[in-house]
């Protein structure tokens, strides 16, 4: 099934999502990456912006300045959740992040988090900037310039997709379902 | 005529930005295989994932644009032909020249940091970056210079294991399809598996890096050992359905390729680097009297 969502989200919104379903978002979304979580998290700055229902994307973008001090977009693409696991769960908890976009997906304690709270992580296509680019329509703001390009970016989207429910807000991963299917399968091989 | 060391530069500069925005027509056909693949199992998730693929292949030829946004870590390899009298040190200067000219006219992000302090360079360059692998071409009057952005996803899914002679080709096997698996959707699959066999253990690794940055889809390994090996890899590593990024389907990997080098009696190194769906790669021959061709 596929859903036009519209930011921000709220809990039943996010609980509606299915497994494998599609979305596309028109609206706002953040930008983040592994230094701006580290200064959220580790550092312990607030994000000076209210995330409450919230949409953010893993990415550091390639961007210009403007001579107005604003930025032009270049190429915005995906870069691994993976990596920035940790951070998921107090970006839920902390700031009521309700989904996040990436690739590679999320581990086990962010699938329960995002069971237990409410959220989903949609999975865009890795490596497919180009496409990704053109429906970012705009840079509204970025805040934390000496972190560049792992500054806190927001942009407004429209039909921004589609990304496929990759962990629903009920403990169900297509990652994990994946993985665990893969490894029965390397199980029955025959390397000789 | 122009001197061939800023015809290095400009090539060098010039290979950077290409490789990123155009995708090399056998990793193009290999994803169509893929799409069609996928179609005939009838995996919706796995066919909308090499459709968007595709299509964002299409928009970056038609929009001049950047494929991916991760600019990579530049790599060069440069086949110097031994009838040009080269000056290695001013041709290592003038590759890193044409990088940060890349980086700073483009402009492309810049992805250097010290790997302690985490300090970036914003050039693309640094100690040690760009990575150029020197060959030389017996009485060859050209430089061939091969040029690929080695995207991080991918570059994070490399794996060194010193295997037991004892081991032999079932345990190089298993051990090639485990990192596949442990890799899982990180390196942005349908990935391009390589294998460098043999060697020492860097000697492993720079095969495994050079068969990922620089061999075609569809290229087979001339020893018929290799070629078997790579052969059986494939089919091993789609069978575990990972699929493309990871969600499911039957194309995990779109090829693998094999290099080795001859070893110790006690050793049996293998190194595994895995490269991206994108399979970026530019390639250019420049000629004595400083003109360049790029390769299609």
């Amino acid at each position: 099934m596929h859903h036009e969502l519209r930011t921000p989200l709220n809990e039943e919104v996010v609980r509606s999502l299915r497994l494998e379903d599609t979305v596309s978002i028109t609206g706002e979304i953040f930008g983040i990456r592994d230094a701006t979580q580290i200064r959220i998290f580790d550092h312990g700055v607030a994000p000076p912006v209210d995330m409450t229902g919230g949409i953010c994307l893993h990415t550091a973008p390639g961007v210009r300045k403007l001579p107005d001090g604003r930025y032009e977009k270049l190429s915005i693409g995906t870069t691994t959740s993976t990596r920035m696991n940790r951070f998921v769960t107090p970006l839920m908890q902390q700031y009521g992040v309700r989904a996040v976009v990436g690739k590679g997906g999320l581990l086990d304690d962010s699938v329960e988090s995002m069971r237990r709270i409410g959220g989903v992580y949609l999975a865009i296509v890795g490596g497919a900037a180009a496409l990704e680019t053109m429906q970012i329509e705009e840079i509204l703001d970025v805040w934390w310039e000496d972190l560049m390009p792992e500054c806190l970016w927001r942009f407004r989207v429209k039909d921004f997709g589609p990304l496929i429910v990759a962990i629903d807000a009920h403990g169900n991963s297509l990652y994990e379902r994946v993985k665990k299917q893969a490894a029965e399968r390397v199980r029955g091989l025959r390397f000789d | 005529m122009s001197d061939i060391y800023a015809s290095i530069e400009e090539a060098a500069k010039e290979l950077y930005i290409r490789a990123l925005k155009d995708i090399p027509a056998d990793v193009r056909r290999a994803l169509s295989r893929g799409l069609d693949a996928e179609r005939a199992e009838g995996n919706a998730t796995a066919e909308r994932v090499m459709f968007t693929i595709l299509e964002n292949v299409k928009v970056a030829d038609e929009q001049d644009t950047l494929v991916c946004q991760d600019t990579g870590l530049p790599v060069f390899r440069v086949r110097i032909g031994t009838g040009l009298a080269i000056d290695g040190a001013m041709l290592e200067d003038r590759l890193r020249a044409g990088c940060e000219r890349a980086t700073r006219e483009y402009p492309l992000r810049s992805n250097t940091v010290h790997p302690l302090t985490r300090k970036p360079t914003h050039t693309n360059t640094g100690r040690g970056i760009p990575a150029v692998k020197i060959e030389f071409e017996p009485g060859g009057q050209s430089i061939d210079l091969a040029m690929a952005p080695k995207g991080s996803g991918s570059e994070n899914m490399s794996f060194l294991k010193m295997l037991n002679p004892a081991d032999g080709v079932p345990g190089i096997r298993r051990f090639v399809v485990e990192c596949v698996f442990d890799a899982g959707a990180r390196p942005c699959p349908p990935i391009i598996a390589d294998v460098g066999l043999g060697g020492t253990s860097d000697v492993a690794m720079r095969l495994a890096k050079e068969a990922s940055c620089f061999r075609e889809i569809g290229s087979v390994n001339p020893d018929p050992d290799a070629a078997a090996l790579e052969a059986s890899l494939l089919d091993l590593i789609n069978q575990t359905g990972l699929g493309p990024q990871g969600l499911g389907g039957a194309t995990t990997a779109l090829a693998v390729h094999v290099e080795w080098a001859h070893t110790h009696i006690s050793q049996n190194p293998v190194a595994v680097n895995i490269q991206c769906w994108r399979g970026e790669r530019a390639r250019a021959v420049i000629a004595a009297d400083g003109s360049i061709a790029y390769a299609s």
